[in-house]
């Protein structure tokens, strides 16, 4: 691939998991477990869309293909999206959401910190925009890790399951491939493989602190990145995507 | 045929100081320290007066209306062309924030923000260390208590988190240090 190839790929990654989880946090809105939760989740995932639109928009000047933000985000089929499995997770109770959000915003936050000292002006640029904002963002999902896991019987027994159900997805936050070396080697990406054990160390911290176990690796998932999804992704995309589709050329 | 209005770039920053931020009416678009620049260029008919802001959170709607507030502000002083340019780095911080904004906010009843700890390295991998020392330090805007406490980090608008007096037990909006 070509050195602008990857560059593209590599912003619509970073894009591509802020807008996707920002899109699950959205449906959130109005239906959040307190006022307080409401405005967060929302908060967060007005954050992550603002992100993606950076991200996607830089992606779509890369690639050179005459396509934008907004084309990239609603004219793409599920092949095409390169997020991880993670984001893509059903929101299910608010133990799966919290416990999705904080193994990724642990993970998004080192990325992001490491993106800094990024080569590329442009990545380095928005990464320490981003990074500012995702602090927040991890403060908040490690509070509810604790409130939650260190709260009553039922609250604990439900992150229990939200973890175990979680957990195959987390390998893949740091599985390098051809891209990511090649990125690395051009002092432009990051080495996602060394940012595992800053973020085991920071994860076991809180799950300790939240009386809740540390997971064992069994089974692993991945295939996101490369454009492989599961079942339930292909429902977020039709609902995210369906009044651009239906109105392609309407501006509002 | 009218002359043709061309205002200093002081008058231009001056103007601007009457734009009030959306969210918070009470503090300017200056105050708040997006306003990175303010320059023009073009000849004659596509004389163009550039204004370069930054945004404070990256999907802030308010964004978008200063964008439309600066134009129809400037619109409205003779200028026929005006270009607002979002300006990312370097980032935003709540540190260019005026003496006069914060002085303003905590007239208005929002604890401003302090300024930022510097000393922590940026780039340092251990969240544990980074997250253990961002604790808040809100101070009641109606007492001056530091006696506080947090009720959610993320309160109406992407600026600023809710916090309650345990002294006075006011309830009150603090402007999150970022």
């Amino acid at each position: 691939m070509s050195d602008t190839t990857d560059l593209a790929t590599y912003a619509m990654r970073l894009g591509d998991n802020a807008l996707v989880l920002g899109q699950r946090l959205a449906t959130w809105t109005g239906h959040g477990p307190s006022l307080e939760e409401d405005l967060a989740s929302t908060n967060v995932a007005l954050d992550l869309i603002g992100h993606a639109r950076l991200w996607l928009a830089y992606a779509a000047q890369c690639e050179g293909r005459g396509r934008d933000a907004d084309a990239l985000a609603f004219t793409r089929d599920a092949r095409a999206f390169t997020n991880v499995l993670l984001v893509e997770r059903p929101n299910g109770d608010y133990a799966q959401t919290i416990v999705r959000q904080f193994f990724f915003d642990a993970w998004h936050l080192l990325v992001l910190r490491a993106l800094c000292a990024s080569r590329d002006a442009r990545i380095a640029a928005i990464a320490e925009k981003a990074a500012l904002e995702v602090t927040y963002h991890v403060k908040r999902s490690g509070d509810w890790m604790i409130r939650l896991g260190d709260g009553t019987d039922e609250s604990h027994a439900r992150m229990r399951v939200a973890i175990d159900d979680a957990w195959p997805y987390t390998a893949e936050l740091f599985a390098m491939d051809a891209v990511d070396d090649a990125m690395v080697a051009r002092g432009i990406g990051c080495d996602l493989a060394a940012l595992h054990a800053p973020w085991r160390t920071y994860v076991e911290t809180v799950l300790t602190d939240a009386t809740l176990a540390f997971p064992t690796d069994g089974v692993m998932h991945g295939g996101g990145r490369a454009g492989v999804h599961t079942e339930s992704f292909s429902y977020l995309l039709a609902e995210m995507q369906s009044v651009a589709r239906s109105v392609p050329a309407e501006r509002w | 045929m009218a002359a043709t209005i061309e205002p200093s770039v002081a008058d231009v920053f001056a103007w601007l100081d009457a734009v009030p931020d959306p969210e918070i009416p009470v503090i300017s678009i200056r105050d708040l320290g997006i306003v990175r620049d303010v320059w023009w260029s073009g000849e004659g008919m596509e004389r163009t007066l550039t204004i370069s802001i930054t945004p404070t959170y990256v999907g802030c709607p308010a964004m978008r209306v200063i964008e439309a507030d600066i134009v129809a502000a400037l619109s409205a002083r003779g200028v026929a062309h005006t270009n607002v340019e979002m300006r990312l780095a370097p980032a935003w911080t709540t540190d260019w924030l005026t003496a006069n904004g914060r002085e303003k906010l905590r007239a208005y009843g929002i604890s401003p923000p302090r300024p930022r700890d510097l000393a922590a390295d940026p780039r340092a991998l251990d969240l544990v260390a980074l997250l253990g020392t961002l604790e808040e330090r809100a101070a009641c805007p109606r007492c001056g208590s530091l006696d506080v406490a947090l009720v959610t980090r993320f309160g109406s608008t992407p600026c600023k988190a809710q916090y309650r007096c345990v002294t006075c037990r006011e309830p009150f909006d603090h402007f999150k240090a970022h």
